[in-house]
């Protein structure tokens, strides 16, 4: 086994294949080698060995935070394949559980919104209410006080002596938590065997609420009035968007761009590429021409990519991506920590490949 | 989650409740797999819950232990990650700090 390792680090592919493997080159009007080798034999002729190494894998992959505040995160997942970065950020926006508000018992509405648009603006109001205290409530379970969260809405918009006008703006701020659950359980059938104050008792809990106190529900004239009440459940995004933990998630890769041929930076092709993407490119000390690192020139890399059109340039310089170094983006909706979210990520993959392995 | 065959070299495994999320992870790692010939997966049907994953094996595996050695592969990858996430955090938050006093 150690023999095979060492043969393994060894053998190395020559550089035009390695650079397949490695990269996307960008063309002016198509990506090439978009594709990952996954194979285990791909390169067995050339006595490299393609397969799954897991100590490979640990020396390799890295994570580094570039950002990180309450709602988003940004950072680098560098060593792992597209299957696993993409299995993640379908987790972030169909699979990790929130709370959203699924159902609204309406009271009186006289407002000029209807009660099914009410209801469905409610559904997507964020709720600060940390999911893992509830359970998913299965569809002909009853409501209780483990998987259901009661808020209520009580407003009337009135004219006050001065002539302005009071809740004439209807906002998530006043969605009202009743800990004790429904008023009306003998509509709602929610009935609350004991009160959930307990699971918010600790110093630094908050109470359940809008995660944003600002949102506009509904607008309203005097004498207008909305009761209602609205019942949060579990869910996942795949269900509904309302229960996605984030606004989005996605990934780019790294762009890179190489200088193919030593060319001196007073030529015409490269005073051209500098005065067409100011930054990306400078004269070395040798005055060769020499490229920057691609990362933070975005919209200079589509000018080069139109340059790649011409033979002139794509025989000098290339542009590409890493295809193992992604640059990760998660904005959460505000319910949980970006940080969070991934983690949580990271368990429900791992959870799924249990329990595949456990029921085959 | 339902096949027949456990001692195959080659089977079709029909994974309920499961879409591109694990069935590509798991195609990953089996391609990885250097007794595995051949590995794909496809849905039948976009509003179906179901993915059909596709195993053969040279014959030193059956397809089942195939499936279930890049089952662990995925698990082991999940840790590997979620730890290097954690350090990751700790890194970030403690660089903040100095740079914050």
């Amino acid at each position: 086994m150690g023999k095979d390792k060492e043969k393994k680090s060894k053998a190395k592919l020559p550089e035009h294949l390695q650079q397949r493997v490695d990269y996307v080159t960008c063309g002016d009007k198509l990506n090439y080698n978009v594709n990952t080798f996954t194979s285990a034999s791909t390169f067995t002729a050339m006595g490299v060995d393609n397969s799954w190494d897991f100590r490979n894998f640990q020396d390799n992959f890295k994570i580094v935070i570039n950002k990180l505040d309450k709602e988003v995160m940004e950072f680098d997942m560098i060593g792992v394949d597209p299957a696993i970065a993409n299995a993640l950020r379908r987790i972030l926006i169909a699979e990790v559980p929130t709370m959203a508000i699924e159902h609204v018992f309406i009271v009186n509405n006289t407002s000029i919104i209807q009660d099914e648009v009410m209801a469905h603006r409610l559904g997507l109001v964020p709720l600060l209410v940390p999911p893992h205290l509830f359970d998913e409530k299965v569809a002909e379970e009853a409501p209780s006080e483990k998987n259901t969260v009661v808020f209520k809405l009580d407003v009337t918009c009135k004219r006050k002596p001065d002539g302005s006008l009071e809740n004439d703006k209807v906002l998530s701020s006043q969605l009202v938590w009743l800990p004790a659950g429904s008023e009306l359980p003998e509509e709602t059938t929610c009935r609350f065997a004991s009160g959930q104050a307990h699971l918010f008792a600790e110093p630094d809990a908050q109470a359940p609420r809008a995660v944003h106190s600002d949102i506009l529900l509904a607008k309203l004239r005097p004498g207008q009035t909305i009761q209602l009440e609205a019942h949060a459940t579990k869910g996942i995004g795949k269900q509904h968007a309302k229960w996605s933990p984030v606004a989005t998630a996605w990934y780019r890769l790294q762009p890179e761009v190489h200088i193919l041929q030593k060319i001196s930076a007073d030529s015409e092709v490269a005073q051209e590429l500098m005065a067409t993407c100011p930054g990306l490119f400078a004269a070395d000390g040798e005055n060769n021409l020499r490229a920057n690192a691609a990362r933070g020139h975005e919209l200079v890399l589509e000018k080069l990519r139109r340059l790649m059109e011409q033979e002139r340039f794509s025989s000098v310089v290339a542009y590409r991506k890493r295809k193992d170094h992604f640059i990760f983006t998660i904005e959460s909706s505000g319910v949980l920590p970006p940080q969070e979210l991934l983690a949580q990520a990271l368990d429900i993959l791992q959870e799924k490949a249990r329990v595949l392995k456990e029921k085959l | 989650m339902d096949s027949e065959a456990t001692d195959f070299f080659a089977a079709t495994f029909s994974i309920e409740e499961e879409d591109h999320t694990l069935a590509n992870g798991l195609r990953f790692f089996l391609n990885k797999n250097p007794h595995v010939s051949f590995c794909g997966y496809s849905m039948p049907h976009p509003s179906e819950e179901l993915v059909n994953l596709r195993v053969q094996t040279t014959g030193q595996v059956t397809a089942m232990e195939a499936v279930k050695a890049a089952c662990e592969d995925l698990q082991q990858v999940c840790g590997h990650m979620r730890s290097t996430l954690t350090a990751a955090v700790a890194a970030y938050q403690q660089g903040g700090q100095h740079k914050a006093s």
